[in-house]
């Protein structure tokens, strides 16, 4: 018969995670809080270079700012970015136009009528166009645009490539925005007796649309931050502004201009290069801020509702 | 489907009420149009548009191929194998191997850019994965709601600068920084370390000009993929059922081991996709890495310090300067590193869906937010 030692009861136990007051041991204390402490960390690191990005573009551009800049075109040796400035709407703006297009048909058919093995292989590829490297499409309308069709340097080659880049995130966003209308809505509109395309463009897309507008702004913010895929086909520094030509006809565009001035011999173009850098920040974050302002405007509507 | 006219609503039932006459117009709508009738016709238009995106990707692969072709033939296997960039001579006359034009003497390898390529996007994801993560969890689990929201707006800003921005930014600053306070020190530690080979790769000398190279490379590929892998893991994390985390917690376990015990390991997979499409994304990225990497042409990175060149920046750098070669050679020999980038890149999006397919969870397009 075995005795049982009532002192050394613990003997091959492993030590216990909590104290006799039930409070965490030491080592687990220690875990807690080097871990939570990393975390924590993590999001200093990621705050750091935003910080300095963001203050390092306000440093170069603001203290030597000029509204010339704004009004003047570029020459060989400085002026302004009045040509960029044009030229960036422009290919914004057509982007928008065309990529908005075909970006919300293409969501619209994925969410509405894409059925099962189509649907998917559309998707995918659809997100795989997304992740191609966006020098590879450049490269691509370089020789089957520019060079291919003898379109030149243009707007309509550089359309055409960045609608290549942005379509997927409209297309993906708005396929989103419209899965998340409830089904309450077309149950409703069609017990009403709406037609399936009066309840698409009456209902559905009504409900979708702020979510599809901030895709779109998202995209489009992209499309304005975009240098590679523009170098071969939009042109790069010819000092040319706003064009109604769609081919045969260069473009400026601020992005060029960083690429082009940041290490020019001219220190107006230099500083001309951080200037459009600074432009195109308050751009970028000026249409990020706005679908935030519509994505929370939306929500709080939802929320009440 | 419920989209019986009002006239064939079955005998008996109440005739549905139309005081503002709306299920007329509805009618009315329902008019064919060049003979397709309202179901068919957006259909068709959407349908259109949504193959787009596949045909453009089949169009890009093929132009790409059909670019290269000759290139491939000349530039053979050994391709892979050779770290050469000698574009051959201008002035004498071009000659003719194996039915492919090139300039006398002309020689490319893909060896040192595949490397650089891959080299610096390594070093991306060992600092973005882990600086993600834990971004994630401090927003999800203990930020409250304004302030995580502040956190994601850094973020997306992060995800929306241009990378020229990045560019500049890394070149005028994060460069001379690396360069003047953190690859000595980094290195001459090393340098104190037994002479390892693998340790030999962290050593000496940081000649390069404003710190431009490899390291300082990875860690703006690191920055600018940042957005991608933390906020699709704070999606993911915020989807995690309550139930499991409560469960954790009224087992006695304090938020931390709920997050490592359950959390975690629940979105694994979500996370491991994020990161391959972090990957893709640093595989891909050109105009940042042309303006900090350093533009080397041929030559293999022999420490974290020195330049080196990728796929996609070489692109952007030599295309003009590849008009010179007549024969066309130069940017054919171009497109077969894009066709290899490209390639590289699909294989690794692809990758990151697959992998994300079976965890459930949806991936972001491109560059995330």
């Amino acid at each position: 018969m075995t005795t049982i030692d009532i002192d050394n009861i613990d003997a091959g136990q492993p030590e216990p995670d909590v104290d006799l007051y039930g409070r965490p041991s030491s080592r687990r204390s220690v875990v807690y809080w080097a871990g939570w402490g990393a975390c924590a960390l993590a999001v200093l690191v990621i705050a750091a270079p935003i910080l300095s990005i963001l203050w390092g573009v306000f440093e170069r551009a603001v203290p030597h700012w000029h509204w010339s800049v704004l009004t003047e075109d570029t020459t060989a040796t400085g002026g302004g970015l009045l040509s960029e400035i044009e030229g960036t709407l422009e290919i914004v703006a057509s982007v928008g136009i065309a990529a908005g297009i075909i970006g919300v048909c293409a969501g619209i058919y994925l969410a509405e009528y894409a059925s099962g093995k189509v649907g998917a292989v559309l998707r995918v590829a659809s997100e795989v166009l997304a992740g191609v490297p966006s020098i590879v499409l450049g490269y691509v309308g370089y020789f089957a645009l520019v060079i291919g069709l003898h379109w030149q340097f243009s707007l309509s080659a550089a359309l055409i490539v960045l609608s290549a880049l942005t379509v997927p995130y409209i297309s993906k966003s708005t396929e989103a925005a419209m899965r998340q209308v409830p089904t309450n809505y077309r149950e409703g509109a069609d017990g009403l007796g709406m037609s399936p395309l009066r309840t698409l463009s009456r209902i559905v897309l009504k409900a979708a649309l702020p979510g599809i507008t901030t895709g779109w702004l998202v995209a489009m913010a992209i499309a304005m931050g975009e240098t590679a895929p523009l170098l071969y086909t939009a042109g790069s520094f010819t000092g040319d502004g706003a064009t109604v030509h769609l081919t045969h006809q260069p473009l400026s565009y601020l992005t060029s201009m960083v690429w082009n001035g940041y290490q020019s011999i001219y220190p107006g173009l230099v500083q001309l290069s951080y200037d459009s850098a600074f432009l195109l920040v308050v751009l970028v974050l000026l249409l990020i801020v706005i679908s935030r302002v519509i994505v929370s405007f939306t929500q709080r509507h939802t929320e009440k509702g | 489907m419920l989209t019986n006219p009002p006239s064939q609503a079955p005998p008996g039932s109440v005739p549905p009420q139309d005081p503002t006459g709306d299920a007329t117009v509805a009618l009315v709508g329902a008019r064919p149009v060049f003979g397709l009738n309202q179901e068919t016709l957006p259909r068709l238009v959407t349908g259109l548009a949504a193959l787009l995106p596949f045909l453009a990707l089949i169009a890009v692969v093929l132009i790409l191929a059909f670019k290269a072709y000759p290139a491939i033939k000349f530039n053979g296997v050994g391709f892979f194998g050779r770290t050469d960039w000698v574009p051959g001579s201008t002035y004498a006359n071009p000659v003719k191997t194996g039915g492919v034009l090139h300039p006398v003497g002309a020689q490319y390898g893909a060896y040192q850019l595949i490397a650089g390529t891959l080299l610096s996007s390594a070093i991306a994801l060992f600092f973005a994965v882990p600086i993600s993560i834990g971004a994630a969890l401090t927003i999800v689990e203990k930020l409250p709601r304004r302030a995580s929201m502040a956190v994601g707006m850094f973020l997306e800003t992060l995800a929306g600068i241009p990378s020229v921005v990045y560019g500049l930014w890394a070149y005028l600053t994060l460069g001379p920084v690396m360069q003047r306070d953190v690859e000595p020190p980094v290195a001459s530690f090393f340098g104190h370390l037994p002479n390892v080979p693998i340790l030999n790769f962290f050593r000496g000398p940081v000649a390069s000009s404003q710190g431009q190279g490899l390291i300082t490379a990875g860690l703006v590929l690191a920055i600018m993929i940042v957005p991608i892998i933390a906020a699709t893991t704070r999606d993911l994390l915020r989807q995690v059922p309550r139930l499991p985390k409560e469960g954790a917690l009224a087992l006695g376990m304090n938020d931390w081991e709920m997050v490592r015990k359950v959390s975690l390991p629940w979105v694994r997979s979500g996370i491991i996709g994020a990161s391959v499409l972090g990957l893709a994304r640093a595989l891909g990225e050109t105009m940042a890495v042309a303006m900090i990497a350093g533009s080397a042409l041929n030559a293999l990175p022999y420490n974290l310090y020195q330049n080196i060149g990728t796929i996609a920046a070489t692109i952007v750098n030599q295309l003009d300067g590849s008009l010179n070669d007549g024969t066309g050679f130069t940017t054919r020999t171009l497109a077969e590193f894009a066709l290899v980038l490209a390639v590289i890149t699909l294989a690794t999006n692809v990758g990151a869906r697959l992998i994300v397919r079976r965890g459930g969870a949806v991936l972001p397009v491109g560059r995330g937010v």
